[in-house]
């Protein structure tokens, strides 16, 4: 049975967020015997509470606090207040998530030395490498349990991966199949196959999805060695005199404040929420906030250059009938300058569903160039965009100045300018899209912009000195020996791939180093 | 929404008729003849109303979908005016300068303007206006969340209950 931890315990290791990173973290500490504490600002909505609904559930679970935008991205004029998705809940965005289950790529870890000097980038190699990681990405996909890796067949392609596969096939693409998919293709894990439901976005219903909600957490609770608190936010995390972390101020389900004592502290909050809450922790001692001595915390905001094609044939596709997205191109995903830009991308299937297709297709759109799209839709079949950004100081998680949050705290301020390459690679991907589609018949397509950030990176990164970032290679903080960085926030770049699989794949690594820390009374 | 059947066509001459629907108003209602359903207003005023269910069409021109789908969406207006002075302003400051520039421009209120063209040039006058922006963010949301438009055009929605669509259609486009 799930275990519970007294609040003055400090022996635990207290989790911040049950996400991609934090939910799978905790489960691990908690099969190796470790006592560890998830505090999560969300509730638990199991699979039962899922709707079959993109309004209904987006309502439900998402992370709907005050944000605020700024700089020249779309987002911040279509959706001012929504910079990112978000999920707000036990399991995070992997409840919401797609799937796509992708490693990086060798040169993509050393992205300063393979891309060299570019203007206005503050790239940097990632303080560790591919081979590194590897035994780490087979044990995360193994867990996961990603298709066409370690002898798991891939899903059937439903009909947006047939036009996409016909498109691909007549442009000469070589590298096109139905992803790496952390779906279950048959069972496996206690978790069914995927029945080609189509609201992966929505959660599954199924659990054929990997998700650390019902994929992760219980295996952890099962221990009693984890407790996962719902509806607890952190609101900041104190240190002792000598400036190592022992505690964190919470605000429960009442919005009373409770003090969690610690033993360490793992932060995962994804990439806004994480630098904010380290900035909102500013003390006497550390006056800049905390592990912010180099002044990185909260920088190198990246989400990744993203686009959609959206293409209407002459016949139905109903591309929204099966997995959301289950169908890929890895091609482009290469480091070719010759193309005008450097760092790669990947094509993937997406469907939107007729309410999220109207407000993402073009926002603020209207009259009839928009409704004939929509009055199309039974016959449109769709892609996502997705490659590798270029981080820049400039784009930036800060403390708003006066807006507060219902807590009194300072809400986060999402800064973002597309850097030149960023626009190359996309306006080469709409190309590249268009091509796709009108390969096999297209008779139009629509290059969709941006939607509200689901890959957000990048705000703590990991560097070899302390000078150039917030966490050492194994999400440790420079500054304070026991605070650690335990999600997407980690990325020294973003490489092309979605972001997940490394995510769980450092959380994984990220525990054997705590454990070993521990044991060595290290911390 | 009140379905009043059996209009008594005698008192047409009394009526007011809009250039684009067929709809009319009697007294403090809005009436749909063909499509037999009329809506009373609580605190829009009738013309009001009839003239939202025009700008929802020219804003989302969906020729397949009936004045109800747009009065639907709009409805929400009225109810919401009783208690919201603010928002009744916003409604009705709106469409007396929409009709304003209308009668300027093509002696006619807004809903008498014939061409769709017409009424859309009217509408780019006031985009940046709160009436138009706060219209069309809902709209995109009311309209198209709307169950008898999802299956207008082609989107089947909830498939759970059905067992999702393994065995009913993922990968049966032939067309390729
Ligand atoms: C629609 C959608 C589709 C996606 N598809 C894919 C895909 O196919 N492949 C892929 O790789 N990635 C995908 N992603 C991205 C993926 O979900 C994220 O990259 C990943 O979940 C991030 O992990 P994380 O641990 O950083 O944060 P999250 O998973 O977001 O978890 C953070 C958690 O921390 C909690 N939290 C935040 N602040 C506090 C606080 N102060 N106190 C307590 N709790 C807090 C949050 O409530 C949340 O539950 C998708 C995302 C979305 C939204
Ligand atoms: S399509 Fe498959 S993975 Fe997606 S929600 Fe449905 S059953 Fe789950």
């Amino acid at each position: 049975m799930a275990k519970q931890y007294d609040l003055n315990d400090d022996s635990v290791v207290v989790v911040i967020g049950s996400g991609a990173g934090g939910g799978t973290l905790g489960t691990e500490l908690a099969l190796k015997g470790i006592d560890t504490v998830i505090l999560e600002a969300g509730g638990r909505h199991e699979i039962d509470d899922f709707e079959n609904d993109e309004w209904g559930n987006f309502g439900k679970i998402s992370w709907l606090d005050k944000r605020t935008t700024s700089g020249s991205w779309r987002v911040a004029n279509d959706f001012s207040g929504l910079p990112a998705w978000i999920v707000k809940a036990v399991g995070g965005s992997t409840v919401h998530w797609a799937g796509a289950s992708l490693r990086f790529q060798d040169y993509e870890f050393k992205a300063k030395t393979t891309y060299g000097d570019i203007d206005g980038a503050s790239l940097l190699d990632w303080p560790l490498t591919l081979a590194e990681l590897e035994p780490y990405y087979d044990k995360a996909e193994d867990r996961m349990g990603v298709t066409r890796t370690h002898g798991i067949e891939g899903l059937p392609g439903n009909n947006n991966f047939k036009v996409m596969k016909a498109g691909a096939d007549k442009l000469g693409y070589k590298n096109c199949h139905t992803g790496r998919m952390a779906i279950n293709s048959a069972s496996r894990d206690g978790r069914p196959a995927c029945s080609q439901v189509g609201f992966c976005f929505q959660g599954c219903k199924f659990g054929a999805k990997w998700s650390t909600l019902y994929a992760e957490i219980p295996k952890g609770e099962q221990t009693g060695k984890l407790e996962v608190r719902p509806n607890s936010q952190v609101l900041m995390i104190e240190h002792d005199d000598s400036g190592k972390v022992n505690a964190v101020v919470y605000a429960d389900k009442d919005g009373n404040q409770q003090r969690q004592k610690a033993r360490a502290v793992c932060v995962a909050g994804n990439s806004i929420e994480s630098p904010r809450l380290l900035l909102n922790s500013a003390s006497s001692l550390f006056p800049d906030g905390l592990a912010n001595s180099s002044g990185q915390v909260g920088k190198n905001y990246m989400r990744h250059m993203t686009g959609s094609v959206y293409a209407v044939f002459d016949k139905p596709v109903r591309m929204y009938r099966g997995t959301t997205m289950a169908g890929i191109i890895t091609d482009e995903s290469v480091n070719d300058p010759a193309r005008g830009f450097v760092g790669g991308y990947e094509m993937e299937t997406l469907a939107l569903g007729v309410p999220f297709m109207a407000a993402f297709l073009n926002p603020g759109a209207w009259g009839r160039e928009f409704t004939a799209a929509m009055d199309m839709y039974e016959n449109m079949a769709g892609m996502w965009l997705v490659g590798e950004d270029m981080p820049q100081e400039s784009n930036a998680i800060t403390l708003h100045d006066s807006e507060k949050d219902q807590y009194g705290l300072a809400v986060p301020n999402v800064h973002f300018d597309d850097h030149a390459n960023d626009i190359a690679m996309r306006n080469h991907a709409y190309q590249q899209g268009s091509a796709v589609y009108n390969a096999v018949g297209a008779t139009q397509t629509y290059p969709t912009p941006p939607y509200p950030s689901t890959h957000n990176l990048g705000t703590n990164r990991m560097s070899e000195k302390p000078e150039q970032g917030v966490v050492n290679k194994w999400g440790q903080s420079h500054d304070i020996a026991n605070l650690f960085v335990s999600d997407g926030s980690q990325f020294t770049t973003g490489g092309a791939e979605n972001p997940t699989l490394t995510i769980v794949t450092l959380a994984l690594r990220q525990a054997d180093y705590i454990a070993e820390q521990m044991s060595q009374k290290a911390i | 929404m009140n379905t009043i059947p059996n209009m008594n066509f005698s008192r047409r001459r009394f009526l007011q008729t809009s250039s684009a629907a067929a709809l009319v108003i009697v007294g403090g209602a809005l009436i749909n003849q063909q499509e037999a359903w009329g809506l009373e207003t609580k605190a829009l005023k009738p013309e009001s109303m009839q003239t939202l269910i025009q700008m929802a069409r020219d804003i989302f021109p969906h020729d397949r979908f009936a004045d109800k789908i747009y009065a639907v969406a709009v409805k929400g207006y009225d109810d919401a005016a009783v208690d919201d002075e603010a928002l009744k302003g916003i409604i009705e400051d709106g469409i007396s300068e929409l009709n304003q520039l209308a009668n300027n421009g093509f002696d006619a209120d807004y809903i008498n303007v014939g061409w769709e063209s017409d009424r859309n040039a009217l509408l780019k006058q006031v985009e940046s206006g709160p009436l138009f922006q706060k219209l069309r963010g809902d709209l995109v949301v009311s309209i198209y969340n709307n169950h008898d438009v999802w299956a207008m055009l082609g989107y089947e929605g909830e498939s759970f209950s059905k067992g999702g669509y393994i065995e009913r259609g993922f990968n049966d486009l032939e067309w390729l």
